[in-house]
Order: structure tokens, then sequence, then C-alpha cells
């Protein structure tokens, strides 16, 4: 698979960029591959997305090219050349005066990757610092000069705050500053824009691209997300389970993806322009050590043989610069990116109310921060209640929830009101409007089996016990795609989205009339996320279940929901059917949202 | 506000303390038939004096405001035994034990976050493990244990260099002969080191595990300012807040320490008393004690606050 790759190496390394070669990275304990045989080539200036899903390694290979493993795995195979220079085999002085300066990296959670006992302006210049790079004046110059390219305050009221002190767009913009200040040649990326709303994610991107062009750096830009990627790459390399399987131009890989893996991961993504079914990749990514043979994909592949399941395929140039690692390569056909385009919700449908929100006014101690919002729901629809963080829609579902009492206005089940929280109303109500959080991880208690999570709601209601109860359980984890033989398995064994289909179950075995939704699939892989979706479709389709669905995901409310609120700083600025909303927007607010939003189509 | 509302807990605890102390000294049982024993009766004399100073005949409200009173204005009371003022027979002894457990902590401070750095970088390797037994073993064991065992090792069986106790002739203080100290100090060292040892170091991993140290690292920083910078900074409050536990234990558990080394400090004065029925030696020395635990946890306190930027912020705030 190397045969197209000494000439391509031999063309780039004169010319500055990065080149990894073969690279390889295993863990310390065992003879286990996390990663192997990666191939890639940085140009200078070129942005190159790495996508894939979690487990695929894209993380390890990201700090491989700082000569960075992780505790617990080690770099065992390869080549990362810099200049000529392999920073592997460097000794170790070498390669940290090489990181930083000319390898910068910038790291995934802005909340946490800023140390918070050290002042930002102290952080910035820390490295020039010890490296006794320029004086003192000079380094608080380049500092300033660095956060206003950034478009971040430089005063020294700016530069005397800690991290907690500033926004996480704001905290990400600090790090990338932080990253460009040595002006290094190159820059790993590691899903610096995982958990901003899109507003700061968009600014945060574009600053970027714009830092890489005008500094000449080549930039490895490692996230899960394709429609992130398909806004800045230049070019794209698709993981899974260690190995990159298809490698092309930006353009060739949302045009013409060729290997099933991408062409999953592109299924499950959501349309801005469209609805549509959104797919999940069944099964789930297999960890280190797991992973099948042959091609690793071939336990979830549609279109698997037994030639598949032999030996791992080789990366196989199907056109210029575009490599994909498949031997069926040219027997699947064509991929089209408006399959799954589904009709949207249809605006005129007769609406048989079921849930209603009038006048809410919603406070925490004496802050006012939802103000006057008045929406409905009907039976077997869909609400969606989107905005930026801190725009309120998350206070709004736990107060409908019954989760957060400070509250006033009318919240109306099938005509009644209900009490302000969940303790006063009745048994009924509460078995009926069923929540669902947004991190799996902290919403299943992790000493319980499955089946007493999802037993629980049905003793606790008096819906069934025993054996009987027994039995609703595992038709409920099958209605949710989860294997009986999970029934007495821990929480702390399952996956993100193994959880949250746990979560959805126990919400389910309630037998509830309506589901909030809050956030459900924003911790989730987008993969994990279609099945998830898929799966709320379903539900509504064949129980009729209402649902609230809160989102900053504009493209997921298009595939999901039939109607949506725009909420702004606590109040609903723009609400109607999603089609209306969505294709003709009234608002500025909401026009603004609709083009920061990442877009493939 | 913050520094005030604390100051205020504070006081109220040392009151709650004075209100304990009280009861548990002066009103169980009759104090003067339990200094006089058999005595009692037939002594009537010195009965009679005894019941005068000790207010007997009033309610134990009048007697406890009586005593607070005297707390406040500095009167610690007489003694019983030898109808000296307390605070002249207690000025010294306390200024002894502080010194002791300064010294201690002079010592203990930087050897147990210097153990704890060496320990953290060579996590679950083998001198971490070596580090972390024998911190186990010295915790385990008692600190009269480990101050037999550096008498039998300095002074008595193998070297022949420290003095096995420390002698102290009237007039004079112990640190005049500084060699004296050496042995209690090590054995207050030995026993306090591995808690806050270990705790930093727990602190410490987690810390090192943490994104902006792995950020810091790959920023190029090298590993001993990512140590001391990064993580030790974020390490070092639950260390404070350990140190000043343990500082405060020594402040009364010296006892052994002081007894085994008859070293003239506040922990052997303390036993002296109880043994005599001196009820306001105990009631003095037992206020102290409290005190120095009270002020040492609200340094901490305040050193932590001042330490961790986002608790700073959001009292200033």
């Amino acid at each position: 698979m190397t045969a197209t790759r000494p000439d391509a190496k031999q063309q780039e390394t004169p010319r500055g960029g990065l080149v990894v070669e073969d690279l390889g990275v295993m863990l310390t304990g065992r003879p286990v591959d996390v990663v192997d045989d990666i191939d890639l080539v940085l140009h200078p200036g070129e942005v190159v997305g790495l996508v894939g899903e979690s487990g695929s390694g894209k993380t390890t290979v990201g700090t491989s090219l700082l000569g960075y493993a992780r505790a617990g795995a080690l770099i065992s195979a390869g080549k990362v050349l810099l200049e000529g220079r392999d920073v592997l085999k460097m000794p170790w002085k070498e390669v940290r005066q090489i990181r930083g300066e000319e390898i910068a990296y910038v790291p995934q959670d802005p909340a946490s990757a800023l140390n918070p006992s050290i002042r930002i302006g102290k952080q910035l210049v820390e490295l020039q610092e010890l490296r006794g790079v320029g004086t003192a004046e000079s380094r608080l110059q380049a500092a300033r000069e660095g956060l206003a390219e950034v478009g971040l305050p430089n005063d020294d009221e700016f530069l005397r705050r800690y991290a907690h002190q500033l926004s996480g767009g704001q905290v990400q913009r600090v790090a990338l500053a932080m990253a460009f200040l040595p002006k290094p040649k190159v820059l790993v990326l590691d899903e610096p824009t995982t958990g901003l709303d899109v507003t700061t994610q968009k600014m945060v991107l574009d600053t970027m691209a714009a830092l890489c062009r005008s500094h000449g750096v080549s930039a490895l830009y490692v996230t899960h997300d394709l429609a992130v990627v398909a806004n800045i790459a230049d070019r794209v390399a698709v993981m899974y389970a260690g190995q990159v399987v298809e490698l092309g131009p930006k353009d060739t890989i949302f045009a013409n993806p060729s290997h099933p893996y991408t062409r999953a991961l592109l299924d499950s993504i959501p349309h801005l322009s469209h609805a549509r079914a959104l797919r999940g990749i069944p099964g789930r990514t297999p960890a280190p050590g797991a992973r099948p043979e042959g091609c690793r994909f071939n336990d979830r592949c549609a279109y698997a043989q037994d030639k598949c399941r032999q030996q791992v395929p080789p990366l196989l140039t199907v056109a210029p610069d575009h490599e994909v690692r498949c031997v069926r390569v040219d027997e699947i056909g064509a991929w089209d990116i408006n399959l799954g385009t589904v009709p949207d919700a249809d605006p005129d449908k007769a609406r048989d109310v079921i849930l209603s929100v009038e006048g809410l006014d919603v406070f925490y101690g004496r802050k006012h921060i939802v103000h006057d919002v008045t929406f409905d729901v009907a039976k077997g629809e869909v609400v969606a209640l989107v905005g930026e963080s801190g725009s309120g829609k998350t206070t709004i579902s736990r107060s409908v929830g019954g989760l957060h009492k400070e509250w006033t206005g009318t919240i109306a089940f099938e005509g009644r009101s209900l009490a302000t929280s969940a303790r006063k109303r009745s048994a009924e109500d509460r078995r009926r409007v069923q929540y669902i959080f947004q991190n799996p991880y902290l919403s299943l208690n992790p000493r319980l089996t499955i089946e007493q999570i999802i037993k629980r709601p049905m003793e606790l209601f008096g819906l069934a016990k025993g054996k009987d109860a027994t039995d609703r359980v595992v038709e409920l984890m099958e209605q949710v795609a989860l294997g009986s033989g999970m029934l007495h398995y821990q929480a702390s064994r399952l996956s993100g989205g193994e959880r949250q289909r746990v979560a959805i179950a126990r919400a389910l075995a309630a037998e509830p009339d309506v589901m909030i939704c809050d956030e459900i699939t924003s911790a989730l892989d987008v993969s994990v996320q279609g099945s998830i979706v898929s799966l709320l479709e379903g539900l509504r389709q064949q129980r009729g279940i209402s649902m609230l669905f809160v989102t900053h995901n504009l493209a997921l409310v298009r595939s999901i929901a039939a109607r949506v609120q725009i909420l702004q700083a606590g109040r609903v600025v723009e609400s109607g059917s999603v089609v209306e909303v969505m294709d003709d927007p009234r608002e500025e607010y909401t026009r603004k949202l609709l083009s920061n939003s990442p877009r493939i189509d | 506000m913050w520094l005030l509302r604390r100051l205020g807990l504070a006081v109220l605890t040392l009151w709650l303390v004075s209100v304990l102390v009280f009861l548990a000294t002066a009103a169980l049982g009759d104090p003067v038939r339990a200094i006089l024993g058999r005595d009692y009766d037939t002594n009537v004399g010195r009965r009679e004096q005894l019941e005068a100073q000790l207010g007997v005949g009033d309610s134990i409200v009048t007697r406890y405001f009586d005593w607070l009173g005297g707390l406040l204005t500095g009167d610690l009371g007489t003694s019983l035994a030898n109808q000296q003022p307390v605070w002249g027979q207690i000025s010294d002894t306390v200024v002894n034990t502080l010194v002791l457990v300064l010294l201690a902590a002079l010592v203990m401070i930087p050897l147990a976050f210097g153990i704890a750095m060496i320990s953290a970088h060579f996590r679950r390797r083998r001198p971490d493990t070596v580090i972390q037994t024998i911190l186990l073993a010295l915790a385990g064991v008692p600190e009269f244990v480990t101050g037999i065992l550096l008498v039998a090792l300095f002074s008595t069986s193998v070297f022949n260099i420290f003095p096995a106790v420390t002698l102290v002739s009237p007039g004079t203080r112990p640190w005049d002969s500084p060699e004296g100290m050496v042995l209690p100090v090590a054995t207050l060292v030995v026993a306090v080191t591995p808690y806050v040892s270990r705790i930093v170091r727990a602190t410490l991993l987690e810390v090192l595990d943490s994104d902006y140290v792995e950020l810091a690292r790959l920023k190029g920083i090298p590993e001993p300012v990512v140590m001391r910078k990064h993580a030790l900074l974020n390490a070092i409050v639950p260390g404070i807040q350990v140190v000043a536990l343990q500082l405060a234990w020594l402040a009364g558990g010296v006892v052994l320490v002081e007894t085994l080394f008859s070293y003239p400090g506040v922990g052997r004065q303390l036993v002296d008393s109880v043994r005599n029925h001196d009820v306001p030696m105990v009631q003095a020395l037992s206020m102290i004690i409290a005190g120095v635990y009270i002020v040492v946890n609200l340094v901490a306190d305040v050193l932590s606050i001042l330490l961790t930027p986002r608790a700073r912020t959001a009292i200033s705030s």
C-alpha cells in the first residue's frame, strides 16, 4: 500500500510541512496495537481533517506527531518527519524543544486545558520565558498581539484573569493564541470546538483557518464531526479502529466517499436543508485488542464478503490523491448525498395539543432566566427548543419536567395545570412525563444492573413486577436495540450510546406520553446520534409519544422535529414549523444561527 | 466580609469548646472530693479553702461565667496543686511545645512535599512502590515506638550522638542545648510526614492526569517545571489542609513524645495536672490546645482560599 508513498514523500519533504510514515502506537502492557500503519502528509498551509469516532485512535495519532503518547501507550513504529528530521528518533531534549516551537497542540476541552491557578498572561508567555526568547516586554507585546489576532481583549485586566473568569469560547481562543505564539510550523488541534455552541465554534474555526493561512502553518484537525471538517479542511483522512480507511481531498471525500464506513458516517449526519431518515452504524467501534481479522469494519459493514474477513486490505489509490482501504471499492457503486432524504414534517397537519406552556418565567434565586415563554406540544409531535448555551433551553425543559420549581406561568398537561415541582405532582402525571438527561455517564447509577435500572419505574408506578417486569425489560431492551445479554450488566460496562439507550428504555418503561430529551445526543458520536434519532423517530410513529427535544444542533432539528422554538437569552425569538423557520427565517438571530451551523449539504 | 464570617465562626467554635471543657472538668462530680480523696472528711480547713477557690457553692452558670470572664481578661486562675497563678506555670511550657511543633513543621513540610513529588514522578514504578511501602509502615507505627527506636539508634545502642532525654536546668530553655531537640523533633516528623506525603502524592497524581498538565507537556515545558509550577500549585491546597490537621494534632498529641524524652512541654504538664486533679490548670491547657487547633485551621482555610483563584474571585465578588 505504500507504492504511491515514496514519491509523495520526496516531493513534500523539502517544502516543509510534516510527513507521517507507517506510524504505530501500542499498549504498554500487552502487544496490542492502538493505531497502526498510519501514513499522512501535511503540506504547508494545509488543514487536514482527521475524522473518526471515539475509540478510532485519532487523538493518539494527533499527540504522536509531538512524540507524545498518553500513559499506558507507547509509540512503537514509524517516523514523524519534520523537514526531514524524525521527531520520534530525537533525544528527549530536542523533542521538548520542538514541541510548542515547531509543532504546537491545541487541546480538546477548553475548560480544563488551561491551568486554573496561573493567570492567562503568564500562561501565554510561559514557554518563551522558559526558553529565554526576547525580553519581558517583547514577550508581553507578542502575547497582546496574539490575543488581538484571535479577537480577544488584550488589556492588562484581561491578561490578569484566570481561566475560570473566561467563557468557553474565550478559553479556547486563548489556547489557540498560545499555540500560535511561538510561530509553529505545524499545529495539531484535538477537537477544539467540542462543547462550544455554533456561533463560538464558527468564530474559533474562522480564526484558526485565517491564522493557518496567514502564517503558512499546516494543521491536523482531529474531530468526530464531519460537518466541521467539511467547512475547514483541505484534505480529509477518515480513521476507523486504528487505521486510516479513506484519505483524499475534501471535495472528493464528500462528493464521492468510497469506503463503506465513510458512507455510513455521512448517512448518519443530519442536513440543514432537508429532513433525513438518519441511520446509525450497527454495533460498536471495537476496542484495541478486540478488532476483527481482515478489514476491521467487516463486522459492521453492509457490503462485507468472505474476502473482507481474510486479510487487512491495503490502501488503494482510486483516483489521484484519493486512497481507500476497501477491497470492494469498485463493486459497491456510487453514493448519493440525498439518500435518506425524507419529506419534512407537514406544517399543516392537524394538531391535538397534549402539553402547553404559557407565559413561563423561570428564576434562579433573584435571577430572572426565562421570560414569558409560550409554546405547546401536540400528540405524536416533536418540538425542538434551540439556542446557544445560556439561552435557557435546559432551564425550560427542567421546569416542564418539574425538576426546577422556581417558575411562574402555566404548564398544562391535557388541559390540567401541573404543579411546579415533580414532588407535588400526582404519580400519574409523573409517570406520563419522563425526562432523559444529557450525559448518560452521569444519569445511570453505575452500581445497578441494566435490569434493575429499567425495572425501577415499573415498580415505582405499579405497572408490573417480578417475572412480568423482567419480560417487559427484555422487550424494551429489544426496542432500543440492546441485546438481552446485557440484562445483568452494570451500567459502567456500557458505551455512551448504549447507556443512552438504557436511559431511553428507562423512560419508556413508565409508558409516558411525553418525553423531555435534554441534549441527549450531544455527548455521543454522530453515528450513535443517528441510531438514537432513528430509534426516537420509530417510537414516535409507533407509540405516538410526544417529545420536547432540547438541542443546539439545528441540522438535527430539521430531521427530528416538526416545530421549533428558537431561544435567545431566555426569550423565544422565533417559533413555528421547522420547514418555515429554517427555510424562511424571519429573525436576524435565526439567520445567524443557520449561517454559523457547519453543514455538508 | 468572608474573613469576618470565618473569624466569627472560629470564635463561636472556641466558645463551644470552652463550654465543653468547663462542663467536663468542673461540673462532673465534686472536684473538691476528687482532689482531697480520703482527706475530704478529716481536713476541713483545706476543704473549705478549696471550696471557696472553686466557688462550689455558686451555680454552674455563675461559675462558668466567672471562669470565662477570667479567661477573657487573661486571668487563668490559680493552680490547686501549688497555689501559684496558672499562667506563670504554663507560659514556659506552652512556648516550649510551640517551638517543638514549629521545628517539626519546618522540617516536615518540605520533606513531605519533596517525597510526594518524587513518588508521583515515579508513579507505580519501583521507587514509588518502595517509598509508599515505607511511608505506610511508618504511618502504622505508634510514635512512641518510633521514638524508642530512634533513641536506641542514635543515643544508646548503636550510635551515641544525641542525648536520649531533654535535660533542662532551671532558667534555661530546651533550645539552649540544640542536640537535645533533635530526637523529639525527628520523632514528630517521622510520625506526621507519612500522612501528609501520601495525601499530597494522591492529589499530585490526579493533577498530573489533568488536561492542563498534558497541555503543558505538549507545549514543550520541561518536566521539572511541569511538576513544580503546573502540578504542585494545584495539589498544594489539599496538602495545606492535611498539614493543618497534623499540626493541630501535634499541638495536643505530643504527650507521648514529650513524656518519652522528658521534654518540658504542654503535654507532660497536662498529664501531671490531670493526675493532680488540678482543675484550673487542665482547663487552661485544654483551652490553649483548642485555641491552637482553631487558629491553625483558620490559617489553613485562609491560605487555601488565597491559593485557589476560583475561590478567591468568588469571595471578592
